[in-house]
């Protein structure tokens, strides 16, 4: 009786001990699941999440804060691949959050600019180029459709303009839409 | 030496192939068009930046846009003219979409450039000089894929074996045929060109057993070379056997590894028609301005070949062809297995196109309504690249398509064997094209959205190591504020440097020194 408790003890001093070392040798700088998270976020930096960001919002999720239903511009895909990371069923996307749509991109009507750069401190991507009475324009291959350039623009002149398909991003249909809409009719 | 040995590659198919009418004809010509539209991408890479501007007048031969990459191919004006404009013209393409093309009226007077010095010493050169005139030429690999012929030949020195492609197994095209039938000698001079640039000393041709007499006319030119090096072979005609890693199977018996290329295993291939297109570049000095089409099917006149020169459309094409015929149902650039539709004529020949089908109903018929698979397998013993059809064709059905990259998707060649041998009617390279080009656009994706998270990252570093320094100074301040309360003689001096540093300022001249805003 007595050496079985021994024993016990021991053992359980003995990993207690290899843990301790192994939590402090090994200890991992940041959350990698917050890595994980933020790596599946489209990063379009927009806040509709009702964070200041992709990473904020990935945070969030990680700390049990927020749902994965809450990014519009990643829509289903990344609901389901979220849900396929934290091992939780996908569901729809939140309504309060927005809606999903194709991706856009800033344009700035130049000649109506005034040069406020109320637009460059909005943007958080520092897609936005120009100074304070200078005309401003955005570095298209940066913007990610945020659109958190246009309400702060007192002239209207930034407006979201659809991506163009060219040859180089044009996708082949998918036949299983075709089969479906035929069989549809 | 004389290769008796053969080998087969997995799966393929026996097909029709469709090429009596045109094959017997003697290569034609077309009529100079009055406008010729040149796209800036035909080639695979990049695309090339216009050297030229609207307005400008041009020679034939005349470079008239530049590489802007390595992997990137010169573009030539194909007759002399005026360039009337660099704007979006349809070009062929699956998706039918525009893209920016250099387009020139022609004067029809054909006034050549001057042109690249001719090399008929071409033994003499080394490789880099032999690999700088192919560049210089525009060339590209002629049997559809279009990669670029100078960066291939890249490869080095050291290789096994030049394999010359004239293998051309798509039902209808036969365009390398008559080229060998008819130029067999700029082949041939062509080959030894590669040889000379690759640096390597042995070369063989695959010719298909259905066609002797183009390996006739080859062995003719090899004799009057007095070519030993290159040796001529017949291989069975099985479809995709033109294929690159196919027909490296077929001749050696060695397997290209997935995502490796045949220079790995010491192999270079190139088509004939690239071949013939090399020897012009060097020997004669000529850009790469004009390429041999095949022009066939129940809904042309005339099926014939034709010397085209690039830009030209392929309205200019069928009429040369003696026009439509009423039978003339669908318009497809490309043979039948792998050939794309094109929404109409007005598109341009570019440097990849061998064949334009002008089918009838007969010639192709509307697809079976799809059933469901029934996991036979047909696909997958058909499949020349050994990959599994039914299993690929499931995932993309889901939806899983970081699956296929693991089933190797990207091996798929878009053959369209696994189309022809489901005995469901599936659709299948339909959705390997529709998951591969998904799957791009998600790299894509995750490129932007990397960048636009090290932009974002940045920014917020920035912000913060600016609120930082401010709340410093802040405090630097009021801790000085306060060491100088009750003591008059450093509060005075503190008003006295605040007065000066205002001073200063104003002595400044206007707008000197001026940063921007934020």
């Amino acid at each position: 009786m007595i050496v079985a408790i021994v024993v016990i003890a021991g053992l359980a001093a003995l990993f207690g001990l290899a843990l301790g070392f192994a939590a402090v040798r090994f200890r991992t700088e940041g959350d990698p699941v917050v890595d994980r998270i933020d790596e599946l976020l489209p990063q379009t930096q927009c806040g509709q999440c009702s964070f200041a960001g992709c990473r904020p919002y990935a945070e969030a999720i990680a700390a049990g804060e927020a749902d994965i239903n809450r990014c519009p511009p990643g829509g289903e895909a990344t609901i389901r691949a979220l849900a396929d990371l934290l091992e939780r069923d996908p569901k729809p996307l939140d309504p309060d959050s927005g809606e999903a749509k194709p991706r856009t991109v800033a344009v700035i009507d130049e000649p109506a600019c005034i040069g406020c750069t109320l637009c460059i401190q909005a943007c958080p991507v520092d897609a936005i180029l120009g100074a304070g009475k200078q005309m401003h324009t955005v570095i298209a291959g940066e913007c990610t459709g945020c659109e958190l350039c246009v309400a702060p623009c007192p002239v209207d002149c930034i407006t979201m303009v659809a991506e163009p398909v060219t040859v180089r991003t044009w996708k082949w249909p998918n036949p299983l839409e075709a089969a479906q809409a035929a069989e549809q009719e | 030496m004389s290769r008796v040995r053969l080998w087969r590659f997995h799966g393929g198919l026996k097909l029709d192939s469709r090429t009596t009418r045109p094959a017997a004809e003697p290569i034609g010509t077309v009529p100079l068009p009055s406008r010729l539209v040149l796209p800036l991408v035909q080639h695979v890479g990049q695309p090339a930046e216009p050297v030229v501007a609207a307005g400008a007048r041009v020679l034939k031969g005349q470079p008239i846009a530049r590489p802007s990459g390595y992997i990137g191919a010169k573009v030539h004006a194909s007759s002399s003219g005026t360039v009337v404009g660099i704007e979006d013209h349809p070009v062929p393409h699956p998706s039918g979409l525009s893209a920016p093309c250099i387009v020139i009226e022609t004067d029809g007077r054909d006034e050549p450039w001057a042109g690249y010095e001719p090399l008929t010493a071409f033994g003499e050169l080394g490789a880099n000089a032999l690999r700088a005139r192919v560049r210089a030429a525009g060339v590209v690999g002629l049997g559809g894929a279009a990669f670029p012929t100078a960066v291939k030949l890249g490869a080095g020195s050291g290789m096994k074996l030049l394999i010359l492609n004239g293998a051309e197994c798509e039902p209808y095209i036969c365009c390398d045929e008559v080229l060998l039938r008819e130029r067999a000698g700029e082949v041939v001079t062509g080959a030894q060109i590669l040889m000379q640039a690759l640096e390597i000393a042995r070369c063989c041709v695959a010719i298909e057993d259905d066609k002797p007499t183009a390996r006739r006319a080859l062995e003719a030119a090899l004799a009057a070379a007095g070519e030993t090096r290159i040796e001529v072979v017949s291989v069975p005609a099985i479809y995709p056997e033109g294929g690159e890693r196919q027909l490296i199977k077929v001749l050696t018996g060695e397997e290209v590894p997935a995502r490796g290329l045949p220079p790995d295993i010491g192999y270079l291939c190139q088509n004939v028609g690239t071949a013939a297109a090399v020897a012009r570049a060097v020997v004669r000095g000529e850009p790469l301005l004009s390429r041999i089409v095949t022009v066939t099917g129940d809904g042309v006149a005339r099926p014939r070949n034709l010397e085209v020169r690039l830009g030209t459309p392929v309205a200019a094409l069928i009429k040369a062809c003696g026009g439509y015929t009423e039978r003339a149902a669908h318009l497809l650039m490309g043979g039948a297995m792998m050939g794309f539709p094109l929404a109409d004529d007005s598109v341009p020949v570019v440097k990849g196109t061998n064949c334009i089908v002008v089918a009838s109903r007969d010639e192709i018929r509307p697809r079976a309504p799809a059933r469901p698979c029934i996991r036979c397998g047909e696909c997958a013993e058909v499949c020349p690249a050994q990959l599994l059809p039914q299993q690929l064709y499931w995932h993309a059905r889901s939806g899983e398509l970081d699956r296929l990259d693991r089933q190797h998707l990207f091996d798929c060649i878009e053959c369209g064997c696994c189309d022809v041998a489901c005995p469901s009617h599936l659709p299948l390279t339909q959705y390997f094209r529709y998951a591969k080009t998904e799957l791009w656009a998600r790299d894509r994706d995750r490129e932007r959205s990397d960048l636009a998270r090290e932009r974002f990252e940045a920014r917020r570093d920035r912000i913060e190591a600016e609120q930082e320094t401010r709340r410093r100074r802040l405090e630097e301040k009021t801790r000085a504020a306060e060491l100088a309360r009750g003591d008059e003689n450093a509060r005075k001096a503190m008003i006295e440097a605040a007065l000066e540093r205002v001073q200063a300022r104003r002595d400044r001249p206007k707008g000197d020194g001026q940063g921007p805003d934020r």
